[in-house]
């Protein structure tokens, strides 16, 4: 299998990188020695800037989730206090364990991309191994969240058996949403590693790097909304 | 400079890709654009026939019932029609028409210009960011045609009205329904959207293109997507728990034994209050999301032709940016008589009188630019002076409406909907309308008739004040407002004014079809542009073809080496330098 690393395009720029001030701000500082690719160090490239301002959406979002369930809990004396399903617990080991499997793929994949290949060879299989890895432990927490709606519901405990569990279902399904996003991400990441994507796709460490990020983020929320549950609920 | 990998995508070759399912940002702008045209010609259409209602009230409306036969039998609309169009009406201009055109639609097409990019970075998003919103749009008009109407809730969509079904009246069942998933459908096309503008002004300038050598128009569509980032972000999850209050059976918004219509209603324990507090947290910022772009657009606007630049280029970015932060704690204004505690309405109000401090540096900043200036006057200059006098006339009455004690007596009445219609709604249009005339042979490639334009401008100028000053008065005489007919003894008098409004809203509209007529012949048969540069204008917009080609610079990424607006500086070569020329000005203050 092929593994597809990314070199940077060249791009001509307007007029000669001495020419002029062309100095304009931290970010867009040029080497006086005209080499373009030292600028990345200045200026990150989008895919870096784009998963931070995502997570600032989706903190956003938990933030006002998070404000509605502590105005609504204060706001009545319905409120039903609940015990946890304890398989969230152990979604909650898998899902850490999902962010020490991708930490480790990342980590053997940047190397891979930018140092000399390890003495075991050259082939993508190994890093990749650990972004399935990821991937199925993923999988399984998800398949852990919906065995504790599936049992919650047959209980009789459903979304309008009180708000609590209203809330309990909103905030667990939210999260559920937005990490098989994330999944959806590492399929693209496994995909581009192994080429199945059209020639000129590459994998790029800022791609492989916010995907991470984003999967790490994941995981800090998951431990935030098992945390807000288990004292509000 | 940027890594260009990320923007690059090859020139598409079928129609689909080149003219529907496109990345090219410039034709993502335009759909943007036709989108917010015909959403507001939605809108403008409903609000004549609520006019006509409002000053005629039993005329009979050729046609009307074919819009809804329960709603408008005969012809005549019934007051809970009335309010579903009202409703319709204020979603459909503030989500689809002022959010929509002087954001997404300007901002689309020029920021990656602006800044010396070749596209947005994440493109696929981008294309989302539209068809989402395009649905967003299908899904609000569907309601229109679902048993019993769309929601006559208004734009607010206040608990518990909005939370109880169908019981509640025509249109709060399926009605809101609808309205809340088109919102939270639409709050996903915008963060999309918001997150490819913070993007692209971060990571996507050209070389030598530091923050302060942005224009102001692209200052404002980045302050303006942070703040949709995060507004958008708020009113997503509560249209999300109004939903789950239909069809999922819970009681996030409905309190206990609330009985409707004779029905005790099955819920419990609700907060009326959570939803105002959500919505006004995206509410207030979206005024601002409404208006920030046309500062930016009459800004850049005016400095061209005046042929120098604002007195300041850092304090109206700042001053922008204050705006965008203070808008965020001063939405409780909204809610001073919803109950909340007294206290709390004093903490809302400082910072509202608080945010006047930034609006009035932006204004002193405009008035005392032009003061001494030979303004070349056009039809986009006329349309940011009227930018101006509009915002001015809207935002004088905000004082009055951000004391508690004045605000209990006007809230609720015709004095607020003039407010908001002048400082947020006719000058947000003004700004799309200024942005319109200005960047349009950079869009197309033809001028817009010069003539036609001048008419459009005094037609809407004259016809709007004739709208809404008298919407002032009528408050300040006790005119409730989302009344359907006068029938109170203190209101009959009233109804002339009424008359007159409904008047001058038939004319002001007819306006806005000279408009149109200008903006489609235009397209087809309008005068070519002369050259690529046909203001004179110094940013980056101006430096590339006209229409600019699908990478945007052609083979060759431009250098900035000025500021954006070089106007009339002591020894240069000519009146105005491009932020492209590589001239030595050594008379000019450079921001950098």
């Amino acid at each position: 299998m092929a593994t597809t690393v990314h070199e940077p395009v060249k791009r001509e720029i307007g007029r000669s990188l001495s020419q002029g001030s062309g100095n304009g701000g931290w970010r867009n500082l040029v080497p006086a020695d005209g080499d373009v690719r030292r600028v990345k160090e200045y200026s990150p490239p989008p895919a870096s800037t784009g998963i931070w301002v995502g997570l600032a959406a989706i903190t956003m979002t938990f933030a006002a989730f998070t404000s509605a369930l502590v105005v609504r809990q204060g706001s009545a004396t319905d409120w039903q206090h609940i015990t946890l399903p304890p398989i969230l617990y152990f979604n909650t080991l898998v899902i850490i364990a999902s962010s020490v499997a991708l930490e480790i793929a990342r980590r053997r994949i940047a190397a891979f991309m930018g140092g000399p290949r390890d003495k075991n060879g050259d082939s993508a299989a190994s890093p990749a191994r650990w972004l399935h890895i990821t991937l199925a432990l993923g999988l399984l927490f998800v398949a852990g969240q919906t065995f504790a709606w599936v049992r919650l519901r047959a209980q009789g405990f459903g979304m309008a058996a009180n708000v609590s569990y209203a809330f309990f279902y909103v905030l667990t399904v939210a999260h559920a949403v937005h990490l098989l996003g994330g999944l959806g991400g590492m399929l693209r990441v496994i995909g581009k590693l192994h080429g199945h994507f059209p020639s000129g796709s590459v994998l790029r460490k800022s791609t492989l790097d916010a995907t991470s990020r984003y999967w790490h983020f994941m995981g800090a929320l998951w431990l935030y909304l098992l945390l807000l549950l288990w004292m509000k609920l | 400079m940027h890594d260009t990998a990320h923007a690059v995508h090859g020139a598409p070759t079928s129609f689909i890709r080149k003219h529907v399912f496109s990345l090219d940002h410039k034709v993502i702008g335009k759909q943007y654009y036709a989108l917010a045209l015909v959403a507001a010609l939605v809108g403008m259409f409903l609000s004549w026939i609520m006019r006509i209602h409002l000053g005629w009230g039993n005329f009979a409306i050729p046609g009307l019932h074919l819009l809804s036969k329960t709603g408008a039998p005969s012809n005549v609309m019934t007051p809970e029609y009335y309010l579903q169009l009202l409703t319709m009406h204020g979603t459909i201009m503030v989500f689809f028409v002022l959010t929509t055109a002087p954001f997404a639609a300007f901002g689309n097409f020029f920021l990656p210009i602006q800044v010396g990019a070749e596209d947005m970075p994440f493109p696929h998003f981008n294309m989302m960011s539209f068809w989402v919103t395009f649905v967003a749009f299908l899904v609000l008009v569907a309601s229109f045609f679902v048993e019993n109407g769309p929601t006559l809730g208004g734009w607010t969509q206040y608990a518990p009205l909005s939370a109880i079904g169908a019981v509640g009246g025509p249109g709060q069942g399926m009605g809101v329904v609808l309205w809340a998933s088109s919102i939270a459908i639409f709050c996903v096309g915008q963060l999309l959207g918001s997150l490819n503008f913070i993007t692209t002004t971060l990571d996507m300038r050209t070389k030598g293109m530091s923050l302060m050598r942005l224009p102001l128009s692209a200052w404002a569509w980045f302050i303006t997507s942070i703040m949709g980032l995060t507004a958008f972000a708020v009113l997503m999850p509560a249209c999300i728990l109004l939903i789950l209050d239909h069809v999922a059976g819970t009681s996030f918004f409905v309190a206990s034994n609330l009985v409707i219509n004779d029905q005790v209603l099955p819920h419990t324990g609700g907060s009326t209050l959570l939803w105002q507090h959500l919505f006004w947290f995206f509410g207030h910022p979206e005024v601002y999301i409404a208006i920030v772009p046309g500062m930016g657009i009459v800004s850049h606007v005016l400095i061209t032709n005046m042929r120098k630049p604002m007195l300041s280029h850092r304090v109206l970015i700042y001053s922008m940016g204050a705006l965008a932060v203070l808008s965020y704690m001063v939405y409780g204004h909204h809610m001073f008589v919803s109950g909340m505690n007294p206290f709390s309405s004093l903490a809302f109000s400082f910072p509202t009188l608080v945010i006047t401090i930034p609006s009035t540096i932006v204004v002193l900043m405009w008035l005392g630019s032009l003061y001494g200036s030979k303004l070349r006057i056009n039809s986009a200059s006329l349309f940011a002076l009227g930018f101006i006098s509009m915002f001015i006339s809207g935002g004088v009455s905000g004082f009055f409406l951000a004391q508690p004690s004045i605000d209990i007596m006007l809230h609720a009445t015709y004095f607020v909907v003039g407010h908001f219609h002048l400082v947020m709604g006719v000058a947000a249009m003004f700004g799309i309308f200024a942005g319109t005339y200005f960047w349009f042979p950079k869009m197309t490639g033809r001028m817009m008739n010069e003539s036609l334009g001048r008419l459009h401008f005094w037609m809407s100028f004259v016809g709007a004040y004739c709208i809404f000053m008298p919407f002032h008065y009528l408050g300040i005489a006790g005119n409730v407002r989302r009344y359907q007919a006068f029938t109170d003894d203190y209101l009959i008098p009233l109804i002339p004014v009424h008359k007159f409004i409904t008047i001058a809203a038939l004319f002001t509209g007819f306006a806005q079809l000279i408009f149109l007529y200008n903006l489609i012949h235009s397209l087809f048969w309008g005068k070519p542009a002369p050259n690529d540069n046909p203001w004179e204008g110094t940013s980056l917009e101006w430096s590339t073809a006209t229409p600019p080609p699908h990478n945007n610079f052609g083979d060759k990424l431009p250098v900035v080496y000025h500021d954006p607006y070089q106007y009339s500086v002591d020894g240069a070569s000519s009146d105005h330098v491009m932020q492209t020329s590589p001239e030595d000005l050594k008379n000019a203050p450079d921001e950098k």
